[in-house]
């Protein structure tokens, strides 16, 4: 008796846990997947500016001294060497994201958080920062400075 | 006149509420709890010297909710309104950020102190787990509300510390963005920050927080292995007055510590961030990442072809991963031995911790 009994009793018993354990997840993954996919936020326009004009004339800007300029969203560093040559550079340090500036006492570039430096190549010369920083390209057009990317 | 005729409470509303809520048992279970009296007792209150602090943030981050506005527009000049206008609001605002290193300070000796004492011996490893987490949700409040006033330091601060995120194998992309809310530090990060500050950290807070004293509750508190074998006749005082009155005794001084520190040395604003900006010169994080901050800084560019910081930011969740599971890993406390390496890596982290804070306080900036 006992084992008509238990037969269809297990396999009833046996299905509605099956039915809850999936229903259950169903209803989880129907939360989780919008919810995870609301906290990634949508990309943002990527930064486009493949050329940017700057305000800064040649002619204002010292040998020997940088600033930081807006590329797109970003920010980079235009840079004088004291021969006069004028480099631009992103100004993202390759480190850990903190924006450069420069030292006109060591005549580098260099970053504050972590202490590394770059020389006027933007090549990575002290310091933990593990790659050179994207060089821009410069072209100067009577008093306008135009910076563009893929130097 | 005995005990029990002394303390009856005959009072109706008492009854009543007895009735419906079991004072009564709650009573009884009060009176029941003790805490033993050795020479290590005084470690005792810094658990609940962390939770007094933890109160102090709690209310007086919800005065602070009154006056700030989360966005890059209104963040700074909301907390520039709130320290210069507002009455109080200067200490409203000092007492929130030094209750918090406070806090840290005091969840950092109580940690120690239990590591030393080796009161995560069975059955007490989930309060330990449980404890570690904390900290861990302590540091995530640090990080988090450092950046709410979107000053410089705060700015350059989360650039590093969400690019760390990213240094993390295969999900660290993912994660990166979804810490600043896109690719870049914007005010979209500082709401989202305020976010988790104000309402997922607390709520988990809330959560593990009820568990660990749940435990401390169930288990009573851990007598050192060193202590439990010599002085036969155990001595313990009740908590409820005795060990209590203590304790706030404690927390009258804390009180009083943070009064003075708030009036004298008021929390700083500094220059609005501005992400266009070089990051400043001899730029500071929280002193309880500094270690952190500092060994990053030691750190070649490349270690046997990785980049240095990566090696770094995995060794730190190593060390992380380490703390967690010490009541797993820890045999012979377990068994009730002596556990001298133990011991000795207890000592190993406090002293580096105290040697790179301070050369990280003393070095000169632009060295």
């Amino acid at each position: 008796m006992a084992e008509d009994a238990l037969g269809p009793e297990t396999t009833r018993r046996k299905f509605i846990n099956w039915f809850l354990a999936t229903s259950g997840g169903a209803f989880l993954l129907a939360v989780l997947y919008p919810v995870t996919r609301y906290l990634i936020p949508p990309p943002a326009g990527e930064a486009t500016a493949a050329t940017v004009t700057l305000s800064v004339k040649p002619a204002d800007l010292k040998p020997n001294s940088g600033q930081i300029f807006k590329f797109g969203n970003r920010p980079g560093i235009l840079v004088r060497t004291p021969a006069g040559e004028i480099r631009a550079f992103s100004a993202i340090c390759t480190h850990l994201n903190c924006t450069v500036q420069y030292r006109s006492d060591v005549s580098r570039i260099w970053c504050a958080c972590h202490n590394g430096h770059f020389d006027l190549n933007g090549r990575n010369i002290a310091g933990p920062p593990p790659r050179p920083l994207e060089q821009f390209m410069v072209n100067v057009r009577g008093d306008q400075i135009v910076v563009s990317k893929g130097a | 006149m005995s005990m029990e005729t002394r303390y009856k409470r005959p009072g109706r509303l008492w009854e009543w509420l007895d009735e419906r809520i079991g004072l009564a048992d709650l009573e009884k279970l009060a009176k029941k709890k003790e805490v033993p009296v050795h020479r290590h007792t005084a470690w005792y209150y810094l658990g609940g010297m962390t939770l007094f602090l933890l109160l102090v943030q709690v209310a007086t981050g919800i005065l602070l909710l009154l006056y700030y506005r989360p966005s890059a527009e209104e963040a700074y000049e909301s907390v520039q309104f709130l320290m210069a206008e507002v009455e109080f609001g200067w200490l409203i605002r000092s007492i929130h950020s030094w209750a918090a290193n406070l806090m840290v300070f005091t969840l950092f000796v109580h940690l120690f102190s239990v590591w030393f004492l080796k009161a995560y011996r069975p059955p007490r490893e989930i309060t330990w787990v449980s404890g570690v987490a904390l900290l861990g949700l302590a540091m995530g409040f640090g990080f988090t509300g450092y950046l709410l006033p979107w000053n410089e330091v705060a700015f350059f601060a989360t650039q590093v510390g969400t690019e760390i995120t990213g240094a993390v194998p295969v999900i660290g992309t993912f994660l990166l963005r979804l810490l600043r809310g896109g690719d870049e530090v914007t005010g979209a990060t500082l709401t989202r920050f305020y976010g988790i500050h104000v309402a997922i950290l607390p709520a988990m807070t809330l959560l593990l927080m009820g568990l660990h004293l749940y435990l401390v509750q169930k288990h009573g508190m851990s007598v050192p292995p060193g202590v439990e074998g010599q002085e036969k006749p155990k001595r313990a005082m009740p908590f409820l007055p005795n060990f209590l009155l203590r304790d706030v005794v404690g927390w009258l001084l804390a009180l009083a510590i943070l009064a003075a520190l708030a009036a004298y040395y008021p929390a700083e604003l500094g220059q609005k961030a501005d992400p266009f900006a070089p990051a400043p010169v001899g730029i500071k994080p929280e002193w309880y990442f500094m270690f952190m901050f500092k060994t990053l800084k030691y750190l070649p560019a490349h270690i046997l072809g990785i980049e240095g910081e990566v090696v770094g930011i995995l060794g730190f969740g190593v060390a992380g991963l380490f703390l967690l599971l010490i009541p797993f890993l820890d045999r012979r406390a377990a068994r009730g031995e002596k556990s001298p390496l133990f011991t000795g890596m207890a000592i190993v982290a406090i002293v580096y911790m105290i040697v790179l804070t301070y050369l990280g306080y003393t070095e000169v900036p632009t060295q």
